[in-house]
């Protein structure tokens, strides 16, 4: 491997300043960093080190009713909180139907904002990727597309955000918190990752040395708990990416859905919020043909972007089933199989 | 779910008090579970370097250029091996002079033939240093457009298949079969291009001492190994000491020596040290064998009775540009099916990867899925169920020779299966089932089946003077449980308790036990150490018998019996003596002798041999989103005697969850333009997880073959995967009516077209 430097701030300011120099990255547990770096798609000169910082492994619930959940917090800490399941249930459910238990144990909260995309040609130091290598151009687009993108894409890239997580917490208004060499701001999650454009090469709105520091839910996010589901479908029962998946949140009151969230994963290079589709819902009953109709919406600016035509009927209609469980109500207990179609088998409801 | 898991053993499996037939744990499973069992990258000689591979992007043309000087002044790189300063072979890595030797990537020349094909190797202080090394060669080429895909190339007949096969086979008439048949099937299935992936990379640790050469490396095949080394190397095998105790996994990709762990040994003589060389996941999508991708065309014929008229199986398949191996996919209709006529035949063209090999079930499995949906649809196109038309057209001799099997109970197989199944409540027609959150359920079949083969296999026994035994061959473990398994044998018969013997294997220096692969390796050198074990206990029993003080004496007519370390007169127990007695007063301090085993030429030539199978699977699909899971699997197996009723068991098992892997799972993803795997890695190339593995069940049918070896033992490391395969294939259409050709079956296939 090539020579790097290693270094292990011990506040955030230093860290910020250890970062800032160019080709530094941060590396928290390194799941996704340091396979990269063993493949050779990306050769940072310094990694800084962050798990050791003090007090970004917190999680926060804020007198305003809202939660603050670390940096640093573990996939499989912030899933298995049993505060937080209780409160964000679907985003319980994405975390734990994402990777493997041992990569969920490492795995951070920052670090599975910021994975990289999944496509092939990307990993493929040979092939040609904008994303890679900006201007080399996209081995994507006549090859091997079948799981890429159908929402967002431009003719520059075509990959998907493979986060799990990100997908309900998109849904429910996530607000990042960034530390960086001017200070402290706050970006919505929403707005955090950018679309591909002419520059897939710059995926969410960091500068050098930002450090996220924090995720925010807003208080608000808390009154869909008994109507809110993450549901993927993958290529086998487990420790897959989604193919497509979706997080859908309703606030149900006498019978009519009063407010609704929807955000899809596996269809685009950012996690795609379907605020149009949550119009839709609103006001409405929650019944087949509203969620037929939100699914319509969801998916209208849709296209295909290689061999992938399948993947925007599969779209509605993970979305549809996404609606129809959230309105049966969520389940007592994390399914078994989180996120799985299989797990609305009755009896297979057990603990997780 | 606790899956449901049992394993019924009839008794006469077992004689009782002896080893074999008992369900012993795996007498190394201590050592796994602790770590302490030593694959051969867990080995450091002193003054160890790290040897790094670096090879193709390409797959196929020249290297132009390496960057030799950048990689060399690296820190802590010691040298780069590269064709300019390799060490001189003496044998032509390209040479071929019998079907099992193949042809190897050395660094002979600057062409490439396919991607991740060696190009140097840098050898460095660290592991560290040599990847980085290896990276700095940044290799420049001149490259041709690679030749990807069934398609992309003439296609001709080869000369044979699998190993030695004809290519092309016929009985009767297939064509006036199929004209006098009332109902057809004409159908295409293609199988993916698929890579062994063992948990263990191939990995080698080489030393040389002048000409002689230590090696760590996992093998299916010690002695062949050593041949081969010593072939390419110009020494003598004497001078060759491989270790390979535990094996991480071969499923044929470490049944002949390949290129990569060659060039360690190269690696090591041109530093003159120790030299460790350990392939990354991806590297192993290339040199190490594969198993190649087919295109079969069945044809089938029935009357109106449901009997077939025809069976016509054709199969194109891959093989490199630069070697010959053919993936006898159509010869699984040699064996299962009665039919007046059947013809099998494969075509193959050339294209721009390794050569594929063996692969688990090379030729079986993929045809087996082939046959197994045809079969299915050949049933459901006389409106007969699928049991019912596989009984229908049961094989009473082996359809393609005529010849009568040495056994074959798979009639008990269907019944018991089908029975703890409960096949008799599936609906004929598909779609009908579904479960209580609405998911389409579907049920189906397949047969399995795998040949009974026998190699040549040698093994030594000795008998100690303090009455304990030593039985030695260089047999394989692959995690199978060999081990233990032999040890069985063995203790069975030199007549003691396992506790009272010694097992030796693992290392070239033992007796040759074969090539642990073909499912013949218990068969093989269990029947040589069989024989070792009573050749020795006829030496003793000539020195008992012959001896005037033993109480044996003159017992040679009436024989002994050989158990818990005395030798007992057959026609009166109460005389016997203890083997340490008998080779005190004979004044020996050990007694040794050989077994060897070979296959039997006539009962060869007057019986077909195999194993058999049924295999019965439910699944559920969702069909709005196209998730499959299977969600029960059940075998049953008569696979002649079971020497150890637990490891069998797990070899269905994991020959099963293959099979269903094989029809939902597994596939390499190529790029066409450039010939590279695009998931050359155990994330994106799929194989069931846990959550996806269904409650199974593996019964074992009684079954005695007193034609296939001494022991009667039929192999059962392949024969899981064939049968399962189609089962699972076939329930997916009868859960959805949908009938997949081409497999894995996706997502996209199964989905009910979309109502908008
Ligand atoms: C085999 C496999 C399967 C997987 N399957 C799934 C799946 O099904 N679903 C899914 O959602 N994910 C999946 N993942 C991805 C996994 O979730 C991510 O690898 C993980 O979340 C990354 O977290 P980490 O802490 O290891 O990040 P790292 O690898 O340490 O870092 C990732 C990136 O984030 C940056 N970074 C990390 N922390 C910060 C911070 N605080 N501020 C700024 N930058 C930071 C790093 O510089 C780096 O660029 C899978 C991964 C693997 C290897
Ligand atoms: S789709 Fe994006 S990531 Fe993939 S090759 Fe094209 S530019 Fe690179």
């Amino acid at each position: 491997m090539k020579n790097f430097d290693y270094v292990r701030p011990s506040t955030v300011s230093e860290a910020i300043a250890a970062a800032t120099e160019p080709d530094a990255a941060y590396l928290a547990a390194g799941t996704n960093l340091l396979d990269l770096m063993k493949g050779g798609v990306v050769h940072p000169n310094r990694l800084v080190d962050v798990t050791r910082l003090p007090g970004l492994d917190r999680i926060e619930h804020l007198p305003d009713g809202g939660v603050r959940i670390g940096a640093l917090v573990r996939n499989a800490d912030l899933a298995h909180d049993p505060d937080f399941a209780r409160s964000y249930p679907s985003i319980a459910e994405a975390l734990l139907s994402g990777a493997s238990a041992q990569l969920r144990n490492a795995a951070t909260v920052g670090g599975n904002l910021l994975q990289r995309t999944r496509c092939s040609y990307f990993y493929d130091v040979a092939s040609a990727c904008n994303k890679r290598e900006p201007g080399s151009g996209c081995d994507a687009h006549d090859g091997e597309n079948r799981l890429h993108a159908v929402l967002g894409w431009s003719e520059a890239c075509i990959a998907t955000h493979p986060s799990d997580f990100c997908v309900p917490l998109v849904a429910l208004d996530a607000v990042v918190e960034i530390e960086g060499r001017t200070g402290r701001r706050e970006v919505a999650l929403e707005a955090f990752h950018l679309p591909p454009g002419d520059t897939p090469e710059r995926e969410n709105v960091l500068e050098p040395g930002d450090l996220i520091v924090a995720l925010r839910l807003p208080s608000e996010a808390r009154s869909f708990s008994a109507h809110a589901r993450y549901l993927k479908v993958r290529e086998r029962t487990s420790y897959a990416f989604a193919v497509v998946s979706a997080a859908a949140a309703l606030r149900i009151e006498g019978g009519a859905i009063w407010d609704a969230r929807l955000a899809l994963g596996g269809v685009a290079t950012k996690p795609w919020r379907a605020r149009a589709a949550e119009k839709i819902l609103a006001g409405c009953n929650p019944d087949l043909a509203t969620f037929r109709a939100a699914a319509e919406t969801a998916l209208a600016d849709a296209k295909p972007s290689g061999n992938n035509q399948f993947k925007i009927a599969l779209a509605r209609r993970i979305v549809v089933r996404a609606l129809t469980l959230a309105a049966a109500g969520t389940p007592r207990r994390i399914p078994a199989l989180p996120a799985s179609p299989f797990s609305s088998i009755s009896g297979a409801l057990h603990g997780a | 779910m606790v899956p449901e898991i049992s394993l019924t053993q009839s008794p006469s499996h077992s004689r009782h008090g002896s080893n074999i037939g008992q369900p012993l744990t795996r007498r190394d499973g201590i050592l796994k579970v602790k770590g302490e069992a030593r694959y051969a990258a867990d080995n450091h000689p002193p003054g160890m370097l790290y040897a790094v591979l670096a090879v193709s992007h390409i797959a196929r043309g020249r290297v132009s250029f390496l960057d030799v000087r950048a990689a060399k002044s690296h820190p802590g790189v010691v040298d780069v091996m590269t064709p300019a300063n390799k060490p001189p072979l003496a044998e032509d890595p390209d040479a071929k002079t019998n079907p099992f030797m193949f042809r190897l990537d050395l660094l002979q020349n600057d062409l490439v033939r396919y991607a991740n094909q060696p190009i140097a190797v840098v050898i460095a202080e660290t592991l560290e240093a040599a990847t980085e090394g290896a990276a700095l060669l940044s290799p420049r080429y001149e490259t041709q457009p690679p030749r990807v895909g069934l398609d992309s190339n003439e296609s001709f007949v080869p000369p044979a298949v699998g190993v030695g096969n004809p290519s092309e086979l016929r009985r009767g008439d297939v064509e006036a079969g199929l004209a006098a048949a009332s109902r057809q099937i004409d159908a295409t299935y293609e199988t993916p291009t698929q890579y062994h992936n063992a948990m263990e990379p191939h990995a080698i640790v080489a030393a040389w001492d002048g000409d002689a050469l230590s090696i760590d490396t996992p093998s299916q095949g010690l002695a062949m190994a050593q041949g081969r080394i010593a072939g390419l190397f110009g020494i003598s095998p004497e001078n060759i000491h491989i270790r390979s105790p535990f094996l991480g996994g071969g499923f044929g990709s470490k049944g002949l020596i390949a290129g990569p762990q060659i060039l360690g040994i190269m690696a090591a003589r041109l530093v003159g040290k120790p030299v460790k060389l350990v392939l990354r996941r991806e590297q192993m999508y290339g040199p190490v064998g594969h198993r190649a991708p087919t295109r079969q065309r069945i044809r089938i014929g029935a009357d109106n009775a449901g009997a077939l008229t025809a069976i016509d199986h054709h199969a194109k398949t891959v093989s490199s540009s630069f070697d010959d191996f053919f993936e006898p996919a159509a010869d699984a209709s040699h064996t299962l099916y009665a039919s007046p006529a059947i013809a099998t035949s494969h075509e193959a063209i050339r294209v721009d990867t390794g050569t594929p090999l063996f692969m688990r079930a090379p030729g079986e499995a993929t045809g087996s899925i082939a046959l197994e949906s045809a079969i299915d649809e050949a049933a459901w196109a006389c409106g007969m169920d699928p049991l019912a038309f596989r009984i229908r057209n049961y094989a009473e001799v082996e359809p393609i020779s005529g010849k009568p099997f040495s056994s074959k109970a798979l009639r008990e197989c269907y019944r018991q299966g089908a029975e703890r199944f409960g096949w008799s409540q599936r609906p004929l027609t598909p779609r009908q089932l579904r479960d209580e959150a609405g998911l389409l359920v579907g049920w189906g079949m397949g047969t399995a089946t795998f040949p009974a083969l026998m190699f040549q296999a040698e093994a030594r026994a000795v008998i100690r003077s303090d009455g304990s035994g030593v039985m030695e061959t260089g047999a394989h473990d692959m995690g199978q449980g060999a081990w233990t398994a032999f040890a069985q044998i063995a203790a069975d018969s030199l007549g003691l308790d396992l506790a009272q013997m010694e097992f030796k294997a693992g290392t070239s220096d033992l007796p040759d036990a074969g090539i642990a692969g073909g499912s013949a390796h218990t068969a093989t050198a269990g029947t040589a150490i069989h024989n070792a074990g009573t050749a020795v206990i006829a030496r003793l029993e000539e020195l008992a018998t012959n001896n005037e003080r033993s109480p044996l004496f003159g017992a040679g007519n009436a024989g002994v019996i050989a158990r818990n370390g005395r030798l007992f007169r057959r026609d009166d127990e109460t005389r016997s003596e203890s083997y340490a007695d008998i080779l005190g007063h004979a004044g020996l301090t050990q007694i040794e002798a050989r077994g060897k085993s070979t296959a039997d030429p006539a009962s060869q030539s007057t019986y077909a041999m195999h194993a058999h199978g049924a295999v019965f699977a439910e699944v559920k699909v969702d069909p709005d989103l196209g998730q499959i899971r299977v969600t029960r699997l059940i075998g049953a197996f008569a696979a002649g005697r079971i020497i150890n009723p637990r490891l069998v068991r797990s070899q269905i098992f994991g020959g099963m969850i293959w099979g269903m892997s094989f029809a939902l799972h597994e596939q390499a993803v190529m790029d066409r333009r450039s010939g590279r795997t695009l998931n050359a890695n155990l994330a994106e190339y799929h194989i069931p997880v846990n959550a996806d593995v269904p409650p199974m069940e593996a019964l074992m049918i009684d079954e005695h073959d007193p034609y296939v070896n001494a022991l009667g033992i039929k192999g059962v490391g392949e024969i899981g995967i064939t049968g399962s395969a189609g089962a699972v294939a076939n329930a997916v259409w009868h859960a959805t009516g949908i009938r997949v050709r081409r497999f894995p079956i996706r997502i996209e296939d199964v989905l009910t077209p979309d109502p908008h």
